[in-house]
């Protein structure tokens, strides 16, 4: 199977390489054969890829140690799920990974646009091949899994512990399925600009598949938040890392897109702008994976200077230069067919909203890329560090937070005072009451009561538009308040499930607007010694050191501290936090020994407890309490429902219908005039 | 003509601003990251760079680190092969941080000669990935593929 699994890739890579030729060719001549014959080899090119996918898998689980891949990244004892993880640990696996996910997708998004979109199709496809060449070529020649060593060890290295976690398993997966589903979007866009059919009709697939990757990439990073927060021990979630940055900025641009395209949906305008937001979220993600893998730029994450990385700098300078040339020959397709009447209006907050999350993408880049740009220019290395980061992003954050709530509500075209009344005065009223209310409560902190006055706001626009929708159907159609709820979602899942996004999204700032009260505090206790203090509320808390005990499990040798924990007199629970020593089927120590964090969570606080090191009946300890943590989690599991929800495909049967939209599955003779009539 | 304009001035609206608070930031929080080597040089040209926050990449010397018994205080020497000069960091130090790692040092250059850490990043070649190519020929790299210790 190892053995089919390798010849396997190498047919890929040429079958990838037949569709990209002839797709190409079969849409430049017209010839229907020719673009079959195209789209045939994708499908091969999936089965080819998939097959040594299973090959590299069955490498894994028998644990053929003779394959470089399988001896570097896992041993014989460690548990099955963790070896069939190991596909994507390491370099050469994410690579066949991403081709993986890339043919998998690539042969949905042909078979199911087979009969629609035909003049698109082609060039979509030969795009598509194209980035399959790449990847697989890169998999083939520059990282190929299925390498053999000279020799066959006894065990392998194994996966470093802080590797072996539920969350490390599934957040690799969810960012590449984001990461991936990019390119689809932009082999569409390359397909209209080719064709200069660059109406609605290449609009629909791309929404789509935007939507499916924006929602991979957000579970995927706050799943990568919740690990480095519960594994890696430094008390927080978010540290501006390069590689944390690299998954942010593909969700900014892509985020950013999905806001414009309402627009130009709706009114034809930003149209120039969308293409290029299309291209740019997928060669942000390509940068994204090309800095996770190149080690270019300083990180602690930073994986060891890789081979792969002028192949990645080659595709991603060819892919830049290619869509600068078709959309700088393509202007005159792409111009408004409507203007910015005012700049009070809905057109208007979301060409900000997108402003914002561009500016910000920006900033990110601009900060990840410092380092090497400042030795460029001035031949100095200067780095910065989250100070940058939280200086640019706090108040770009909260401007973005007050669109959250205006943008939605506020009337097309242009708003009257009266639109403005109806919608606004409720919202605005309640966020100011919320934060005079924290003000008189004592709470300090300039952002934290701007960022909590407008999350108030944005709350309140939320629910009152559900409470509006929600009494319309019990006026019309008498249904009980659960019933109407459900239904009025149902009904218009696109608006009600970004509502949902963006409730998401107030609860993660009023949780980021919490990190300004966290406290830290560093321990030194004997069996039976204990540590006062007050938690950011003012509960007084005690802490009674139970001692170090060591025992014996598995794969490791694991040391723990168990903290009793009163609150305010009351017990609260024990705390209990691990250093980790891994071994191997030797039993010989292997990595470094790992941090297992304790956490006592509730809706208010979580208290964070890091056994630093034990040293006779001395526990070295953080104490660290982060106020409002579990809020991130919610929100983001929240955004991920809402997602889901604008997602969920009869929504957008039922819409297409419905007048007065443009229809996004409709063919393009329909939904071209649409575009015009709404204008 | 019109539209035109207030895009633009829109687009002034939020870039002017992203475009100042970068500059101003990166003024403000922008740290000099450099080798051993260079640090001495810059402070054999100008010793008031003493009182500038750094970062420093360098390797951990083997066998220099101590810990201050009982406290958590940490002493090493890093070099980056030409220049060699010891730290102390007071606080937690990574799981990372062993003999031989590569590590980055924040903080000032103290008047004694010896680097004042404030934080301590560590890292390992090895950690997530495996060596790079010119190392897999090398018994070291073999030797840590047989499970023994770290390369």
């Amino acid at each position: 199977m190892i053995l089919v699994g390798e010849l396997a890739l190498w047919v890929g890579l040429l079958m990838a390489a037949w569709a990209c030729t002839v797709s190409f060719a079969g849409g430049a001549l017209q010839r229907d054969d020719l673009i079959a014959s195209g789209r045939r080899a994708i499908y091969t090119t999936f089965a080819m890829v998939l097959t040594a996918s299973i090959g590299l898998w069955t490498a894994l689980l028998t644990r053929d140690f003779s394959l470089e891949y399988v001896a570097g990244h896992i041993s014989a004892n460690m548990p099955n799920v963790y070896v069939f993880t190991a596909f994507w640990s390491g370099q050469a696996g994410s690579m066949l990974f991403w081709a993986l996910i890339l043919s998998f997708y690539s042969a949905i998004a042909v078979y199911a646009n087979r009969e629609r979109n035909r003049s698109l199709v082609p060039y979509a496809a030969g795009t598509l091949g194209a980035i399959l060449v790449f990847f697989l070529a890169t998999t083939c020649f520059k990282a190929n899994p299925f390498t053999r060593l000279d020799w066959t060890p006894m065990d392998g290295r194994g996966m470093n512990p802080q590797l072996q976690n539920p969350g490390m398993a599934i957040h690799p997966p969810n960012l590449y399925l984001g990461y991936v589903a990019t390119a689809i979007p932009f082999a569409f866009a390359i397909a209209a600009l080719v064709t200069r059919r660059l109406d609605a009709d290449w609009l629909g697939v791309v929404r789509r598949w935007s939507l499916l990757s924006w929602f991979f990439l957000t579970i995927g990073i706050v799943l990568g938040m919740w690990w480095a927060y519960v594994e890696l021990g430094w008390g927080g979630y978010w540290a501006w890392d390069p590689v944390e940055n690299a998954s942010f900025l593909p969700w900014l641009t892509g985020t950013a897109f999905l806001h414009s395209i309402m627009i130009q949906e709706k009114r034809g305008m930003l149209r120039k702008w969308n293409v290029v937001l299309v291209v740019v979220t997928f060669l942000l993600s390509i940068f994204g994976t090309f800095i996770t893998r190149s080690g270019v730029i300083e990180s602690v994450h930073s994986f060891a200077q890789s081979p792969v990385g002028s192949w990645f700098s080659a595709f991603f300078f060819i892919a830049t230069g290619t869509t600068i040339y078709l959309v700088a020959t393509r202007l005159k397709n792409l111009e408004a067919k409507a203007e910015l009447e005012s700049m009070v209006s809905r057109e208007a907050a979301f060409l900000y909203n997108n402003l914002v999350l561009v500016g910000i993408a920006f900033a990110v880049l601009w900060g990840t890329l410092f380092p090497i740009l400042s030795e460029w220019v001035r031949a100095e290395k200067i780095t910065v560090g989250p100070p940058f980061f939280n200086a640019v992003n706090r108040p770009l954050g909260l401007l973005l937070l007050a669109l959250t709530g205006i943008g939605p509500l506020i009337a097309w075209r242009k708003a009257s005072t009266a639109n403005l009344k109806r919608q606004f005065v409720v919202p605005a009223a309640t966020g100011l009451a919320l934060g005079v209310l924290l003000f008189a409560l004592g709470m300090g902190g300039g952002y934290a009561l701007v960022t909590y006055t407008l999350a108030g706001f944005v709350a309140a626009t939320i629910l009152q538009e559900f409470y509006k929708g929600v009494s319309a159907r019990r006026a019309i159609h008498g249904e009980s308040i659960p019933v109407g709820f459900v239904r009025l979602v149902a009904r218009n899942r696109r608006r009600y499930g970004g509502y949902i996004v963006h409730a998401g999204i107030v609860m993660l700032f009023a949780a980021f607007a919490g990190l300004a009260f966290k406290t830290e505090h560093d321990v030194t206790l004997r069996t039976g010694q204990q540590f006062e203090t007050n938690d950011p509320y003012g509960h007084h808390w005690r802490f009674v050191s139970q001692g170090a005990s060591t025992d014996r499990r598995a794969n490791r040798m694991v040391t723990s501290v168990a903290l009793e924990t009163f609150r305010d007199g009351k017990p609260a629970g024990f705390i209990t936090s691990e250093k980790r020593q891994y071994f191997d089927s030797a039993d010989r120590p292997t990595f470094e020994p790992s941090t297992e964090v304790g956490i006592r969570s509730t809706a208010k606080l979580d208290t964070y407890v890091v056994l630093a090191g034990v040293r006779g009946d001395v526990a070295e300890l953080r104490v660290t309490f982060n106020p409002l943590v579990v809020w991130v989690w919610i929100g983001g599991a929240l955004m991920a429902i809402g997602g889901l929800i604008v997602m969920w495909p009869q929504a957008e049967r039922r819409r297409a219908t419905q007048a007065g939209y443009v229809s996004v599955l409709a063919p393009a003779r329909v939904a071209a005039p649409a575009v015009g009539a709404s204008v | 003509m019109k539209a035109r304009t207030k895009f633009l001035i829109g687009g002034l609206l939020v870039l002017g601003p992203v475009g100042y608070l970068m500059a101003s930031s990166i003024k403000q929080t922008g740290v000099y990251y450099l080798t051993p080597s260079e640090l001495s040089s810059r402070l054999a040209a100008d010793s008031s760079f003493r009182n500038v926050g750094v970062k420093v990449g360098a390797r951990v010397v083997p066998g220099s680190i101590e810990r201050d018994p009982g406290g958590r205080e940490y002493a090493f020497r890093v070099t980056d092969g030409a220049k060699t000069f010891p730290v102390v960091y007071r606080g937690i130090a990574p799981d990372t941080f062993t003999d031989s790692v590569d590590v980055v040092v924040e903080g000032r250059m103290g008047r004694d000669g010896t680097f004042r850490a404030t934080t301590l990043l560590a890292k390992c070649a090895s950690r997530y990935e495996s060596a790079p190519e010119k190392y897999r020929s090398t018994p070291g790299y073999k030797a840590g593929l047989a499970g023994s210790s770290r390369a």
